[in-house]
């Protein structure tokens, strides 16, 4: 269909205030980006440059290799779900979907076929006739995604479109939002400030933090490689631990009085250089006592998750936690010996907070 | 527990019911007062029950007019006041919808000082600014029309302010949905922001009808033919007579008359409300 490219955006307010600082990427064709970061990151209001609902600062959005700054939203070809859907309150489900085609000028057979075959992909046929007010919120939800695929636009926006929805609808509506997209074929930009949807959705992760781009990848690499501090705590749950520590040595790291090997660090660093070390709690395992390698953790409490518990205590002096399997070890407080596979150790820059790897 | 509630609510009841017979009552000795003769009124024993003139006092009253206070027959004033109370009500709503609009939605210089200029005109009613209101008026040759008589009160802040209050509720999301399904802001203004504001559309009709319906001061100054006078003044003439006697029972006709539209139009707009409501609610 189309892909999405943004060259150099910025959003500059008339008060001064820079809420996008010049971002660049490009969405490929049928590709799923999810744009993730806190809230007033810039994450919405980059969305929304693309929906052509904010103005352009500076920069290029294009659609389809067409520039699309001086285009109004209409005209973008993209359909957009909102937060709270949007939805006309006082147009029957039928209407709502109809509406924006009806003032395109599409014939009202086109229009009727169109509606009946969203319904029935999304199984909301029943509920053509009701005001948005009889429907239940994944209903709504349904009815919104409806309103953007009769469009058969180039490119979906999805604004936190799960995050009126409770736990479970949201984890059901994630997997159907993704089957959708992936029948369908259409290239889509997904904001979120849930980390979860955010990988389990994207096959182009955006990471964003203060209005700028803190990595872009696949998620898994952004995970397995987090390209700063922020994105290192931001993408993962439990957040991963950062420590504060020092280099002993090529590809050795200490914490305090420990010791620590990290194979994914730049060897010319300098000794005694001080250093953030991160580790997932996942990565961690438990050792023998005194194990080569291990690390003394004094466990203060337990948390039961069911499948896993987090130990949470002090490591070296410092809160840390850790995840294990529920069976792994007897759940109770006290000295226990960990390890952590040298791959998966990160180091981080103490003032900028960037991944200090072996490139 | 139970005998409480019964006592408490009887005297709910008795205190309601005391409440409506003070309200009622006036209009029933009206009612009653236009069913017997001028005779029975003036020797002050009105009976509380309706007498056998109904149908000729009603018909005098109509169709052919007082003797000699309003000379006219009250149906034409009638129709005046309902012109003149339909156009205010329809004025307003038509330009206050419009001036709402603008300043919530478009982005124009001067836009907040344009607001306070109509938000400053609620200190400025008809009463203060008469005589360059009359001024204005009669230099447009519009004494004696009804032109004249509703253009002056159509202008009003109370409907923009009301209008300005319900729109800014209109969620920013419904104007961005409409903007990526391609309605510009007339349809947006047509198929979204109307349909939405039809109870309070309904409502503006209700107070600014009965508001119209209600004129005195401003239908007296500018109406001098007999053809032009609106019901409102017509009971007045029909009361104050220096020469002659009072037909009361003409003039309590007239006001049950004039007390029937309002009525009407606050019967058939409830409906809608409720209409309104029941729909939301849903």
């Amino acid at each position: 269909m189309a892909q999405v490219t943004l060259t150099n955006v910025k959003k500059i307010y008339a008060g001064g205030v820079e809420a996008v600082k010049g971002v660049s990427f490009d969405i490929p064709d049928g590709g799923f980006c999810v744009l993730v970061g806190p809230s007033g990151c810039g994450k919405s209001t980059l969305l929304r440059m693309v929906a052509g609902l904010e103005t352009i600062s500076a920069g290029e959005v294009s659609i389809g290799n067409r520039v699309v700054n001086q285009i109004g939203p209409a005209e973008r070809d993209i359909a957009m779900v909102f937060q709270n859907y949007a939805l006309y309150p006082h147009m029957s489900v039928y209407d709502n979907m109809a509406y924006g085609l009806r003032n395109l000028g599409t014939p009202k057979d086109e229009i009727d076929k169109r509606v009946k075959e969203a319904a029935r992909i999304l199984a909301i046929e029943a509920l053509l006739d009701r005001r948005p007010k009889q429907l239940s919120g994944g209903q709504r939800q349904r009815v919104a995604m409806g309103r953007a695929i009769v469009r058969k636009p180039q490119v979906f926006l999805f604004d936190e479109p799960l995050s009126n929805l409770d736990a479970k609808l949201r984890v059901q509506m994630r997997v159907e939002i993704k089957k959708l997209q992936r029948s369908l074929g259409v290239t889509a930009i997904y904001v979120t400030h849930d980390q979860v949807e955010a990988m389990t959705l994207s096959d182009k992760l955006v990471v964003m933090n203060g209005g700028q781009v803190e990595q872009i990848g696949l998620p898994a690499e952004v995970y397995k490689k987090p390209a700063s501090k922020f994105v290192a705590t931001f993408i993962g749950s439990p957040p991963m631990n950062i420590l504060p520590g020092t280099i002993d040595g090529p590809g050795i790291v200490a914490l305090g009085d420990a010791i620590l090997e990290a194979r994914d660090v730049r060897q010319d660093l300098p000794a005694q250089s001080p250093v953030e070390v991160g580790l997932r709690p996942e990565d961690v395992e438990i050792a023998s006592e005194g194990a080569a390698g291990s690390l003394p953790f004094d466990v203060e409490f337990i948390e039961e998750l069911g499948a896993t518990q987090l130990f949470h205590g002090q490591l070296a002096g410092l809160p840390f936690v850790m995840q294990a399997a529920t069976d792994e070890i007897s759940a109770h407080p006290g000295r226990i010996w960990i390890t952590v596979d040298p791959d998966r150790v990160h180091v981080f820059d103490v003032k900028t907070g960037a991944r200090l790897g072996r490139g | 527990m139970v005998e409480d509630r019964r006592l408490g609510d009887a005297i709910a009841y008795i205190i309601l019911s005391i409440g409506v017979v003070i309200v009622a009552f006036p209009v029933w000795l009206t009612f009653v007062a236009s069913t017997w003769d001028a005779a029975t009124i003036i020797n002050g024993k009105l009976p509380l029950y309706p007498g056998p003139y109904l149908l000729e006092n009603y018909n005098r009253v109509l169709f052919i007019g007082t003797s000699g206070t309003t000379r006219e027959p009250v149906l034409g004033m009638m129709l005046n006041s309902f012109i003149m109370a339909m156009a205010i009500a329809l004025g307003k709503i038509f330009i206050s919808v419009l001036s709402a609009y603008a300043i919530v939605y478009y982005r124009f210089p001067f836009r907040m000082a344009a607001f306070w200029i109509i938000f400053i005109t609620l200190m400025l009613p008809v009463e203060v600014r008469i005589f360059p209101t009359f001024k204005i008026v009669s230099d447009l040759r519009m004494l004696d029309t009804y032109q004249g008589l509703a253009l002056p009160l159509i202008a009003s802040a109370t409907g923009t302010l009301l209008f300005r209050q319900f729109f800014m509720t209109i969620p920013d999301e419904l104007l961005e949905a409409s903007r990526i399904d391609a309605a510009g802001p007339f349809r947006f203004f047509k198929d979204t922001v109307i349909p939405l504001s039809i109870t309070t559309i309904a409502a503006l009709f209700v107070i600014q009808f009965i508001y119209g319906w209600n004129q005195y001061l401003w239908p007296l100054l500018v109406t001098t033919k007999d053809s032009m006078q609106t019901i409102v003044i017509a009971i007045k003439k029909m009361i104050v007579t220096s020469d002659a006697l009072t037909e009361w029972q003409l003039a309590m006709a007239t006001a049950m008359l004039a007390m029937l539209p309002p009525v009407f139009v606050v019967i058939a707009m409830q409906r809608l409300f409720v209409k309104g409501l029941v729909e939301t609610e849903k």
